[in-house]
């Protein structure tokens, strides 16, 4: 083994970075340590609860399972790329104004999921919502309220095209 | 995780020369690999990333009307395909069923495969669609059954140095359908306590050809070709898809875990089979 760092080119939130890593760090873990984007959360590691999903390359992906070597030349939407300046994303706003975030820490992923469905299916059904969000686990609202966000969302995107 | 190094490989002889060093193992979307070798149950020296070859990023019709999968074309691109949707519906239905959406983005078949879990989702539709696998090696290139890639849990007959590059899929017979089923206790982001796929071509009224696989009930994924021949050159009719179903259940050698007993992945091993089996007879009428 050769046991030297990689430098690694990618875009994250619109912006050019360069970063210095480990082969075995993963997206996650530069993200959050050499880039300081906290937004991102370890829940478990291993790819089941979702809390540190981001969106690479226009998909979601969990950037736990991702390492940061194999994101070479790509693009990265985190949750900090997501407000324009002071203002909120529609996503955000619907989370919000729906009391869909309680502790926060599935929020982030949970919101980037949501893009990434509407980006795809503008007009989910409830029955779709549930299903393309099942990789994210929420201890606090019982998804209720997640899922009247994401048809708010979705509902304010679709008036937006209009 | 202990320290490896990474290499993204360009082209097929780039991956085989880099595959060849000592401790090299392929990385494809590494939603097994990486939490495996987090876990320390696998261990490399060297990932050799290879989401950037052509050869394993393919995804088109042949001009016979087949299918070219390449292994590591991750699941959210095999369901968007609107080709694979419309004539290959079993195959995007499970690419669908694995993990859930940001695992979609990653994880391939060719891993699925190769990661040679007993409950693969994805393996016994493959097997039940005829697919070949696609091996290169120092050798050159093997072609196989799908059916003969797994040995046992984790264990393939891929040889040092060699690569999964992708299956082959026949193109589907007319009148032909297949389906894949599972039993999870919940409805996603779940692994299967069993799961059955069948295909099926219907001649004059008739099944013509049938094929069963199973999966999670057996150290690999395992086709009973003893139940599709039970109903080749029968009517369709409950009596007959009930006998093949027995065989199924006949045929599983599951264990009991903390998914489910053997005893009720006998059982689930007719009843989905059974099921499976009535799936593809209406995908067959349509077809």
């Amino acid at each position: 083994m050769t046991g030297e760092k990689v430098r690694v080119r990618m875009k994250v939130n619109r912006q050019s970075v360069e970063l210095l890593c480990e082969p075995r760090q993963s997206l996650l873990e530069c993200l959050r340590d050499i880039l300081g984007l906290t937004g991102a959360k370890e829940g478990c590691n291993d790819g089941n609860c979702g809390a540190c999903a981001v969106i690479l390359d226009g998909r979601l992906v969990n950037s736990c399972l991702v390492l940061a070597v194999e994101a070479e030349g790509s693009e990265i939407i985190t949750i900090e790329g997501l407000a324009r300046g002071a203002e909120l994303d529609p996503i955000q706003r619907a989370f919000l104004e729906q009391g869909a975030v309680q502790c926060g820490f599935c929020t982030p992923g949970l919101i980037l999921a949501t893009k990434a469905l509407l980006d795809r299916t503008p007009d989910p059904t409830e029955g779709e919502i549930r299903r393309r969000l099942a990789n994210h686990l929420c201890r606090c609202t019982g998804y209720d309220k997640v899922v009247r966000a994401v048809r708010q969302a979705a509902a304010e995107r679709r008036e937006v095209r209009a | 995780m202990k320290w490896f190094d990474y290499a993204a490989a360009r082209s097929l002889p780039e991956a085989l020369e880099l595959l060849a060093r000592p401790g090299a193992r392929p990385l494809a979307g590494g939603t097994d690999l990486l939490v495996q070798m987090r876990a320390g149950e696998r261990k490399a020296d060297l990932l050799v990333d290879v989401k950037r070859i052509p050869e394993l990023n393919r995804l088109e019709c042949d001009p016979a009307g087949g299918l070219q999968l390449g292994a590591a074309v991750p699941c959210c691109r095999i369901y968007e395909h609107p080709e694979v949707r419309r004539r290959w519906p079993a195959l995007a239905e499970v690419a669908e069923m694995i993990g859930g959406v940001p695992i979609q983005s990653r994880a391939s078949l060719g891993g699925n495969l190769c990661n040679a879990a007993p409950s693969a989702d994805s393996v016994p539709v493959l097997i039940v669609l005829g697919a070949r696998c696609r091996i290169a090696g120092p050798g050159g290139v093997r072609v196989l059954p799908v059916e003969e890639f797994c040995t046992g849990p984790g264990q393939t007959v891929l040889e040092t140095g060699e690569l999964l590059v992708g299956f082959e899929l026949p193109p589907p017979e007319p009148h032909s359908g297949a389906a894949y089923l599972r039993f999870t206790p919940r409805r996603e982001m779940d692994i299967a306590v069993a799961g059955a796929a069948a295909a099926i071509t219907l001649e004059d009224g008739a099944i013509r050809r049938a094929r069963i696989a199973l999966a999670a009930v057996a150290p690999t994924p395992l086709l009973v070709p003893e139940a599709g021949d039970r109903l080749a050159g029968k009517p369709p009719a409950e009596e007959h898809l009930r006998a093949a179903a027995e065989l199924a259940r006949a045929a599983a050698r599951p264990i009991t875990d903390l998914r489910g007993t053997a005893e009720f992945r006998r059982h689930l091993s007719a009843v989905l089979t059974r099921r499976a089996l009535e799936a593809a007879l209406a995908r067959a009428r349509e077809a």
